[in-house]
């Protein structure tokens, strides 16, 4: 039996299984037969091309946790921000664990998926927005589909602006090994209001896991939303991401993704324009070594005029680390005046090191403004000879250059604790401490 | 302080010092001159400890040691120091927050721990205003989109900051106006002092007008051809290089 094979028969128990997750039994149904078609994608498909899943396919994964797990706070503080007050929705083993959460319903709706389908309240929501900007022919998120039990839900109301910035925390432990967690999110932003998320997947066990998460994001006119990956996972742990945002007039969806470990991350991250006048901003830093591998695949869909989007991701790979960068922008006739901004620059610390990085531009309409570069590189011999002509050994020096690459990409970062982070993770990652928040 | 025989040195291959004989003692200013690819500019960077420029015969002493295996960071750990030519960008990284991770790597190699931030915010104020140098300047990325007047007062402001035993000028008036020459060259002499040394190296005699040489070297072909007294600058700029070369 091959993983495919696994999750069909899990299919035909997870579906008998009573819950919450029965209210979505049509769009479950219809998505499996999607995944029982397509399987898992191939390096045939031109968007897998360079993204290998056979040695995922070839794990034996479960989808049902054996049993419940505790965890204390000690254990798992440092994967959380604790520098700032947030609200935390954390699931352990795919399981949402409430010691360790903080969520309200007081102004703005920050809790679990199943406590949403279960009230009548939020039935109008989900029937409005649940798997309707999701690719539904996607294989890997049809798998999410079907599997759907639970995630974070956060619906902002008209007009609110939430102070707090929210935590999407899930860990994987060794009570439950070789699990495949598929949570799916649903978050909502009405107009005018504004909220920032912080997720982050982490595993505590040196056995493989599998998360397959997909993200549902609507922001409605004038809404304003940052997001932020923190992706810094154990080598046995792999991700595959696929956030869809779909936007109003005048919203700006921004973000950032920080790829800094697992064993194999792949991140589809969509955006597509419902109206005119829209901006959205995606920024990345990967920061890779050993055998890591990480892919970023964007898409923005311009669809009305005088829209603009930003994309700036930074790659630095080292030793036998390997990237992908494919960024897709499509400008459809109507969208004229858009301005589409593309920018991919890698430095390749060592000779074994790859980045794979392709601009894909299908543009339509004949008034826009599209610029895209992509670089690859390694750390300037000259600058490192200036630095270390100031005294600052070559290791710091090294260090202090690959800082300064990723540098703009942190500058947009409006979370101060998630910078701090961001900066320390990078330190510790060039194992350098140059003294200063870049 | 700095003692050099016979040195060879090159890179890729080619041999650009052909043989260079230079004895520079504390106190002492020494400026080298020359016409255009004599070897000014190799010679400042061997010194400084270029990992791709090789040296194939000779030595470089530095108060008694041979310095010519340490990396360009163990030399700046003995108080060796290089105002670049053509100092590098480095964008995303300010001026204050470089000079201050150089000033503490400087110090850990000698064992001492981080200047404390209220001292090391006065040594910056201090020699900043030595240099004219405002804050505004101090925070912007390091020599990104600098002119070049800035860049070379930025390695003078560095040079002040880190108070080297020996600093080697390479070209710091080429591209500089005469206000910001004087300022440039009233920083530079401000480090004078009876245990430190400066090698000024530059193409024509005006710099040497503000910070006075001892002695004059003038580089040819990869050889010191002549040396004498600060009138032999005068000469040069008289002459020019032309029968220096025919001499040689």
């Amino acid at each position: 039996m091959d993983l495919k094979e696994t999750l069909l028969s899990s299919y035909l128990a997870f579906d008998a299984q009573d819950g919450p997750q029965r209210k979505l039994q049509d769009e479950r149904a219809a998505a499996i037969e999607v995944f029982e078609q397509q399987g898992f994608p191939t390096k045939k498909l031109e968007d897998w091309k360079y993204t290998s899943l056979r040695t995922l396919t070839k794990t034996l994964y479960s989808v049902f946790p054996k049993e419940e797990v505790n965890l204390k706070l000690e254990e798992v503080k440092q994967y959380i921000l604790q520098d700032v007050d947030t609200y935390k929705i954390v699931f352990v083993d795919g399981v949402y664990n409430a010691y360790l959460s903080e969520t309200t319903h007081d102004g703005v709706d920050v809790c679990l998926l199943s406590a949403a389908l279960t009230k009548r309240k939020f039935a109008p929501v989900i029937k409005k927005y649940f798997n309707q900007i999701a690719e539904k022919e996607a294989s890997l998120t049809a798998l999410n589909t079907a599997f759907t039990k639970e995630g974070a839900y956060i619906y902002v109301p008209e007009g609110k602006v939430v102070e707090k910035p929210v935590q999407i925390i899930h860990f994987a432990t060794d009570k439950n090994p070789n699990m495949i967690l598929q949570p799916r999110n649903l978050i909502v932003l009405e107009k005018n209001a504004e909220i920032q998320i912080v997720e982050r997947h982490q595993s505590l066990t040196s056995e493989a896991t599998f998360t397959n998460v997909v993200t549902e994001i609507f922001t409605e006119q004038n809404a304003q939303l940052d997001y932020y990956k923190i992706q810094n996972d154990n080598t046995e742990a792999s991700l595959i991401d696929s956030t869809y945002i779909s936007q109003q007039k005048h919203s700006h969806a921004k973000v950032h993704t920080f790829s800094f470990g697992g064993k194999l991350t792949r991140n589809n991250l969509n955006f597509y324009h419902k109206a005119p006048e829209i901006n959205s901003t995606m920024k990345g830093i990967t920061l890779i070594e050993g055998k890591q591998f990480v892919d970023h695949h964007t898409l923005v869909h311009h669809a009305q005029p005088n829209s603009e989007s930003h994309q700036d991701y930074k790659g630095i790979y080292a030793e036998n680390a390997t990237g992908v960068f494919n960024g897709k922008i499509i400008v459809e006739k109507e969208a004229q005046k858009t301005n589409a901004f593309q920018q991919n620059n890698n430095i390749l610390m060592d000779d074994k090191a790859s980045i794979n990085t392709k601009p894909q531009l299908e543009i339509f309409a004949d008034d826009v403004k599209c610029s895209h570069g992509c670089t690859i590189g390694q750390l300037d011999e000259d600058a490192l000879f200036y630095l270390q002509s100031r005294g600052i050994p070559k290791k710091e020096a090294r260090g202090l250059l690959t800082y300064a690459f990723a540098n703009n990409v942190l500058q947009s970062v409006q979370i101060d604790s998630v910078k701090k982070r961001i900066n320390k993770l990078i330190a510790n990652k060039l194992g350098v401490n140059i003294g200063f928040d870049v | 302080m700095l003692s050099i025989d016979n040195l060879h040195a090159g890179c890729e291959g080619k041999t650009i010092l052909q043989g260079i004989n230079l004895d520079v003692k504390p106190g002492e200013v020494h400026a080298i001159m020359g016409p255009n690819g004599s070897g000014k500019s190799t010679l400042s960077t061997v010194i400084a400890g270029h990992e791709e420029y090789d040296v194939s015969q000779g030595s470089i002493l530095f108060n008694g040691d041979d310095i010519a295996e340490l990396s360009a960071d163990e030399r700046a750990h003995l108080g060796i120091f290089l105002s670049f030519q053509y100092p590098v960008e480095i964008p995303g990284v300010s001026v204050t927050n470089f000079i201050k991770t150089a000033i503490n790597q400087n110090r850990k190699a000698q064992g001492l721990d981080d200047m404390p931030a209220n001292e090391m915010l006065k040594k910056i104020r201090e020699k900043a205003a030595l240099l004219e140098i405002d804050s505004r300047f101090l925070s912007r990325s390091l020599n990104e989109g600098f002119s070049g007047g800035e860049k070379k007062r930025n390695e003078i402001f560095q040079m002040a900051m880190l108070e080297p035993k020996l600093a080697i000028l390479d070209e710091t008036d080429s591209g500089l106006d005469i206000d910001a020459l004087r300022i440039v060259a009233n920083g530079v002499n401000k480090l004078k002092g009876k245990d430190n040394a400066i090698v000024v190296i530059t193409h024509y005699q005006r710099l040497l007008d503000y910070i006075v040489p001892d002695f004059v070297h003038v580089l040819h072909e990869g050889r010191i051809v002549k040396s004498g007294t600060k009138e032999l600058a005068l000469e040069l700029e008289e002459k020019g290089y032309d029968w220096i070369k025919q001499g040689a």
